[in-house]
């Protein structure tokens, strides 16, 4: 594998950005020829990457470290590839893959510059799961964040300015916390590279430790703000369900690129070996930050009147379940998040794109949301009678496209749900299954554990009631409901996302035992830091 | 100078989380612009403060006295036009906000539920 190829993920989407912004609006065939061409490459890309870290054995050598310009790690800054940021590259890539043709169908002509401002997205997303450097990782957010600036206003209109403008207000000032964070770090110990910070904070002196926890809680802030952890987290449902379809889509990997960095970080930095003052700093707020948020996101989601918004909050309720996962730092469970997380993300873009379709396409100007009839206790005068009179013998014809979002739509509520047999059940048994076992071994903080196992299963089974309502309302309760036409695009992209989860609940246990070791590298942080400064020993 | 430059980032974190928290765009975009300007100072208030310092060692190696970290002057640089372009789009966002919804209430309406 040549050592380039490290760079190519950050560096394929910007030049693909480019040309498309130079051949300009008009040749929409060949931008689209060629962002198709660029998601592909990246999910080669990706595998390739994928394979080689699966090539390295059971050891947890990182894959590759790509010193940009040659600078030793220290000074330079440094692209590190370990089998979080392969799983992770992969992901970003297949989701492209799959969200691009929906968006292909009718949004990308609803404003200007939808490819080169995706491909952007995809750059920000590579570059901050490659990045080993802390500063890097705050230009690579604004990439992504601009980028997602312009996704998010798509297809323009009062509603969506409206919600972009407090997506952008928070998510500014998220960054002056992402900056506050970064600069108190190096003011402390002089270096932003993650492994030479990794290697400083047991020597750190006691009189500025709590500067560094200080600037640590800070940074994670501005992570927490992107995870949409309650109470940072009243952006989202709103945004979400302005946006169009497809990007929405696209933005179900957006917190879990705060999930990521938490992720990264804490084992990284506050790991076992960061010395009784610092271990496990901040992994309580986690927990209880991540209970806090699933009770929000189950409130929010029964509470929710458009299918936009019930999306929205179950990516908070997914949210919430990964940061209590990850802050209870058992390798175990984290590979169990990681399957969570992976599922979680196509599963909820899946049904974003359902969602989409459902909406009517008439009203979509006026209001982009699928209203759902208000709730109506007494039936008002469609009484229990009015409800058998008009019973007819002729059988209704369910047309095709109407069944194909009838089973997308029940797909959905099994995967996100976690219910037998899709995948989605495997993933949460994954990940709770290990937690009894800590539990047992009293290996993690029993009340905060315990309360997050019961409410991940809780919020399993408010997601049936709120989806099953959902979808009574759309598919049942309405017979004269008109169902917009659905494009073999937007279909195929929903088929593909999942055919995926499908094909991981057949074939699970290969990908589970590449989560296992990943999860094992995570929290044996040596190997990243002697991989990326080789030299580790004999600096002082 | 070490009180002076605190102070200064302390009032203007404070108006600018003041300005951040009022209804008007307008408003809210200055205290964004405050912010910022406070976290550029703070970053490059990091590396400590010298009055006619060099960013490079110009006499001999050993003599760091004299010499002021470069580093946070590059950060404070980067972190200065990523602000400047994302403040810039963001007023583009509150005109068009004003045009669509006709007043610069941030949630659109007048301010009355």
């Amino acid at each position: 594998m040549s050592p380039h190829l490290l760079v190519a993920p950050i560096v394929l989407p910007l030049l693909v950005a480019a040309l498309q912004l130079l051949a300009g609006e008009r040749r929409q065939r060949l931008a689209v020829a060629l962002s198709l061409a660029s998601c592909l490459a990246l999910v080669a890309l990706a595998t390739m990457l994928l394979l080689a870290t699966t090539q390295q054995g059971g050891d947890g050598a990182l894959a590759a470290v790509y010193r940009i310009g040659d600078w030793p790690a220290r000074f330079g800054i440094v692209l590190v590839a370990d089998r979080l940021s392969a799983l992770m590259l992969l992901l970003a890539a297949v989701l492209a893959l799959a969200v691009l043709p929906a968006a292909l169908a009718r949004w990308q002509h609803r404003g200007h510059y939808f490819q080169p401002l995706f491909q952007f997205l995809l750059m920000g997303l590579n570059g901050a799961f490659l990045t080993g450097d802390l500063f890097n990782l705050f230009v690579f957010f604004e990439v992504l964040l601009a980028a997602s600036y312009g996704l998010a206003l798509h297809g323009s209109g009062a509603r969506r300015v409206s919600a972009g403008l407090h997506y952008i207000a928070v998510n500014l000032t998220a960054s002056m916390l992402f900056l506050l964070g970064v600069s108190l770090i190096f003011g402390v110990t002089g270096t932003l590279n993650m492994a030479a910070l990794a290697e400083l904070i047991p020597t750190v002196p006691e009189n500025t430790r709590t500067l560094l926890h200080a600037g640590a809680a800070i940074l994670g802030v501005a992570f927490l703000i992107k995870t949409a952890m309650w109470p940072l987290g009243f952006w989202l449902p709103r945004t979400y369900a302005a946006s169009a379809p497809a990007v929405a889509a696209m933005f179900a990997l957006m917190t879990k690129v705060g999930i990521y960095v938490l992720l990264r970080l804490s084992l990284l930095l506050f790991g076992d070996g960061a010395g009784p003052a610092s271990r496990n700093f901040g992994s309580d707020w986690m927990l209880w930050g991540g209970v806090a948020t699933i009770v929000a996101g189950i409130v929010g989601m029964l509470g929710a009147r458009d299918l936009g918004k019930l999306a929205g909050y179950n990516v908070i309720i997914s949210s919430g379940t990964l940061l209590g996962a990850i802050a209870l730092q058992q390798p175990a469970v984290t590979a169990g998040a990681l399957a969570y997380l992976v599922i979680s993300t196509l599963g909820i873009a899946a049904f974003f794109l359902v969602a989409g379709l459902l909406a009517p396409e008439g009203e979509e100007e006026a209001d982009d949301a699928l209203q759902l009839e208000p709730y109506e206790p007494m039936g008002g005068d469609v009484g229990s009678a009015g409800l058998y009179a008009d019973e007819d013998e002729s059988r209704v014809v369910i047309p095709a496209p109407v069944a194909m979002l009838g089973v997308s739509f029940l797909a959905c509520t099994v995967l996100l749900a976690g219910l037998p047999p899709l995948s989605g059940f495997l993933a949460k048994f994954a990940m709770l299954a290990p937690m009894l076992d800590a539990l047992a071994l009293d290996a993690a903080p029993r009340t905060g554990a315990l309360a997050l196992f019961t409410l991940v299963i809780v919020a399993g089974f408010c997601t049936v009631i709120a989806l099953c309502r959902a979808g009574i309302q759309i598919f049942w309760a309405e017979p004269e409901r008109r169902f917009p036409q659905a494009r073999v695009t937007e279909v195929s992209a929903i088929v593909l996302l999942l055919g995926l989860c499908l094909l991981l609940t057949v074939g699970v246990q290969a990908p589970l035992d590449f989560l296992h070791d990943a999860a094992r590298q995570l929290h044996d942080p040596a190997n990243y830091i002697h991989g990326v400064l080789p030299a580790a020993g004999a600096s002082p | 100078m070490e009180l002076v430059l605190a102070i200064a980032i302390g009032v203007l974190v404070a108006s600018g989380v003041w300005l951040l928290l009022r209804p008007r765009t307008f408003q809210v975009i200055i205290g964004l612009t405050l912010i910022s300007y406070a976290v550029n100072l703070f970053i490059f208030s990091i590396g400590g403060l010298r009055t006619g310092a060099d960013p490079v060692l110009r006499e001999v190696a050993g003599r760091i006295d004299q010499y002021t970290d470069p580093l946070p002057q590059a950060l404070v640089l980067t972190a200065i036009v990523i602000g400047f372009a994302t403040t810039a789009l963001f007023l583009v966002v509150l005109l068009t906000s004003r045009g669509l919804t006709g007043n610069d209430h941030v949630d659109g309406g007048d301010g009355t539920p």
